[in-house]
C-alpha cells in the first residue's frame, strides 16, 4: 500500500508561494496514490523552468535534463523498459519553444507515456518573459510594446499530430486535474494534458480568478463526444470569455513501444547479450 | 550509441554535454566529413579532431578513439563501450568517410578477446538501504554505483543543473567543487586505460610518419615503400587519443628522427595535439583538405621531397 508519504521529497522547495505549481504536485502524487504506482516504477523526465523541478519534488526516478528536450529522453526511457510508468514534465516555453518540434514527432509516434505541459503563458524561471502561449499584446520586458504574435493553441496541434489523448486541466481545481492525470497514466498511447496553471509572480493579467471565471469542463456538456476529432477541433479553438477543461479528444491505435519488434517479447532492460547470434551475425558477414 | 557525421555531432553537442553531466554512459560514432557546415558532404576529412576533444560548453570527462581499420574498428567498438559503461561518460569513436565506407579483408575476428564490463550498476544487494540511495556519491575513482530504474527499490535523481550527491540541484560552492573533481577523476582513470600507438616496424629509424585514424592503411604502405628503396622509416598510428596514453612513447623512437605529421586537414590537428602531450618536435606536416583520402604515393613522393 503506498500512502502519500511513499512520494514525499527531502528536497526543499524553491517556487513562490502560492504558485500554481503547488496544486499540479499534489494532483500527481495523489493520482500516484490512487493507482498505486510503486516510486521505483515512475519515471518522470523533465527540461528547463520551473515545471521541471516538479519531479524534484517527489519521490520517484527523475531525469531533470535540457531546455526542451524532455520527449526524447522520455521516449528512451519507455523503449529501454516499457514496464516502467514514464511521465515528462515542462512548461510552456520548454515544451512549446525549443520542445516544439519534439512534441509533435511524440505524439505521432503515439509512445506511451504521459506528458505535464504546466501552461502559464509566461516564462517564469527567467523573470517574466512573453511565451509561445502568451495573450497577442502580452506585455514583458522582451515585448516592451505587446506581443506582436498570436498565442499558439497546442490543443489543435495536439489533436492534428494525431496525439491519442488531448487534455486540458486547471491547477486550481485539484480533484479534476488528479482524475486526468490518471487517465492520461491508464491511457494507451501518447497523453497530452495541458495544465492552466497562474504564475502569481510575473503574469498579473491570466490569475487563479481569471482562469476561475472562464474554465468549464467538457464532460456532461450535451452531444459532446471526445472521439470525434471534428468536434475536438472546435472544442480546442474554444479560448476568451469560456475556456474548456477536461478530456477534449481521444483514440485508439497502436503504441511506439507495443509495434517495436526488438522488445515486444521482453523488455530491453531485461534482455541479456546473446553470444551465440552475435557469432551468427559474423557469420553472415564473412 | 548514436552514429552521426560532423554536421549532426555539432547540433547534437548539447546532449554530449547532458551525458557528462548526469555521467550517462554514451558512445557517439562520428563520421567526420569536410566541413564547416554542409562543406563537402560525401567526401572525406579529419577535420574533428580538436572539435570531439573540446565540443560542450563547461569540463567533463570523455575519451576519444580512432581506429584505422575495420579490424581495429571491431576491437575499438568494445572498448568504446566498456568505457563508456565503466566510466559512466561520452566515449567518442571518430571515423570518417575514407573509413566508414571502405572495404577490407580481415582474419576472422576473435570475439574471445572481448568482454563486456558493464562498469558499477548495483541492484538491491549492494545497497544498505534504498531509502539512502544517492546517484552521485563520492567514489576516489570518481565512479559512482549506477542503479537501473525500476531494477530495485532505490530511486534515483539525474540532474543536468550541478546536483548534489544526492542528484538534487545546488548552488553550493563546495558541493560544485566536489562534484567537478569527482567527475574529473574518471579521465585520469581513462588515461591508464589507453594503449600506446601502433609502431611499425620497430626499429627505429631517421623518418617517423606520425598518422591517426583512417590514414592507417596508407601511412602503412607508405613506409614499406619508403623502406623497400632503402629509406629507412618508421610509422607510429594512434587510434587511442584522448585521454592522452600516460605511458613513455621517448624511449620508442629515435631522439633525433624527423617526425612527419600525415593528416587529411588543413592544421593538422593531431600534430598540435602530439606536441602538447609529448614534447616532441614535429618536423614536417603533410595535410591534404581536398576531400580524397590520402595515398601511400602522395606521402612518399612528398617525405622525400622534404627529407632532401
Amino acid at each position: 500500500m503506498f500512502t502519500l508519504e511513499e512520494y514525499k521529497s527531502v528536497d526543499p522547495i524553491a517556487w513562490c508561494p502560492g504558485c500554481g505549481n503547488f496544486y499540479i504536485l499534489e494532483a500527481l502524487k495523489n493520482a500516484f496514490v490512487e493507482l498505486q504506482k510503486k516510486p521505483s516504477e515512475i519515471v518522470i523526465v523533465s527540461g528547463i523552468g520551473q515545471a521541471p523541478k516538479t519531479p524534484h519534488y517527489l519521490r520517484c526516478n527523475a531525469f531533470n535534463g535540457l531546455h526542451g528536450r524532455t520527449l526524447p529522453v522520455a521516449t528512451g526511457v519507455k523503449l529501454a523498459n516499457h514496464e516502467l510508468t514514464v511521465l515528462a514534465e515542462g512548461g510552456d516555453g520548454d515544451g512549446y519553444a525549443e520542445g516544439g518540434n519534439h512534441f509533435i514527432h511524440a505524439m505521432r509516434r503515439n509512445i506511451n507515456i504521459t506528458y505535464l505541459v504546466h501552461n502559464n503563458q509566461v516564462y517564469g524561471l527567467t523573470k517574466g518573459q512573453t511565451s509561445p502561449t502568451s495573450e497577442l499584446g502580452y506585455m514583458s520586458r522582451t515585448t516592451p510594446a505587446g506581443s506582436l504574435s498570436p498565442p499558439m493553441i497546442p490543443l489543435l496541434l495536439a489533436i492534428a499530430s494525431n496525439c491519442t489523448f488531448v487534455a486540458r486541466g486547471f491547477s486550481g481545481d485539484k480533484v479534476h486535474l488528479t482524475h486526468l492525470i490518471k487517465e492520461g497514466i491508464l491511457h494507451k498511447g501518447f497523453a497530452f494534458i495541458e495544465i492552466l496553471q497562474p504564475c502569481v509572480s510575473f503574469n498579473r493579467v491570466n490569475t487563479f480568478q481569471w482562469y476561475k471565471n472562464r474554465v468549464y469542463k467538457v464532460t456532461g456538456q450535451p452531444d459532446y463526444d471526445p472521439n470525434n476529432r471534428l468536434m475536438a477541433f472546435k472544442m480546442a479553438q474554444e479560448w476568451g470569455e469560456r475556456i474548456p477543461i477536461g478530456l477534449i479528444y481521444k483514440a485508439d491505435r497502436p503504441t511506439l513501444d507495443e509495434q517495436e519488434s526488438a522488445i515486444k517479447e521482453v523488455c530491453l532492460v531485461k534482455q541479456k547479450v546473446d553470444q551465440e547470434s552475435f557469432e551468427r551475425l559474423l557469420e553472415i558477414l564473412y | 550509441m548514436t552514429a552521426t557525421s560532423g554536421g549532426g555531432f555539432c547540433l547534437m553537442v548539447e546532449g554530449l554535454g547532458l551525458a557528462g553531466m548526469t555521467e550517462t554512459p554514451l558512445v557517439i560514432v562520428n563520421a567526420q566529413r569536410p566541413g564547416p557546415s554542409t562543406g563537402l558532404p560525401t567526401r572525406t576529412e579529419q577535420g574533428d579532431l580538436k572539435f570531439v576533444i573540446h565540443a560542450s560548453h563547461g569540463e567533463f570527462p570523455r575519451a576519444v578513439l580512432a581506429p584505422g581499420n575495420a579490424e581495429q574498428a571491431f576491437y575499438l567498438m568494445a572498448k568504446a563501450f566498456n568505457l563508456a559503461d565503466q566510466y559512466q561518460t561520452p566515449v567518442i569513436v571518430l571515423g570518417d568517410q575514407h573509413l566508414n565506407d571502405s572495404y577490407f579483408t580481415v582474419d576472422e575476428l576473435d570475439l574471445t578477446q572481448i568482454e563486456i564490463e558493464r562498469g558499477s550498476i548495483v541492484f538491491d544487494d549492494r545497497i544498505s538501504s534504498a531509502k539512502d540511495y544517492k546517484r552521485y556519491t563520492w567514489d576516489d575513482s570518481g565512479v559512482s554505483p549506477r542503479i537501473l530504474p525500476g531494477q530495485s527499490e532505490a530511486v534515483l535523481y539525474a540532474d543536468s543543473d550541478e546536483h548534489t550527491e544526492a542528484g538534487h540541484i545546488t548552488e553550493s560552492a563546495e558541493v560544485r567543487k566536489q562534484q567537478m573533481d569527482k567527475r574529473m577523476k574518471k579521465l585520469e582513470g581513462m588515461r591508464q586505460k589507453m594503449e600506446l600507438p601502433v609502431i611499425y616496424p620497430s626499429e627505429k629509424s631517421d623518418i617517423v610518419i606520425l598518422g591517426w585514424g583512417s590514414t592507417y592503411g596508407a601511412i602503412k604502405e607508405a613506409v614499406e615503400i619508403m623502406n623497400r628503396d632503402g629509406l629507412k622509416t618508421q610509422m607510429i598510428h594512434f587510434s587511442e587519443i584522448y585521454p592522452f596514453p600516460s605511458k613513455d612513447l621517448s624511449g620508442e623512437i629515435s631522439t633525433d628522427a624527423k617526425v612527419i605529421a600525415v593528416e587529411t586537414n588543413y592544421t593538422g590537428q593531431f600534430a598540435d595535439f602530439f606536441k602538447f602531450e609529448t614534447v616532441i618536435p614535429i618536423y614536417h606536416k603533410i595535410l591534404k583538405y581536398d576531400g580524397r583520402p590520402i595515398s601511400p604515393e602522395e606521402i612518399v613522393t612528398e617525405v622525400k621531397n622534404q627529407i632532401t
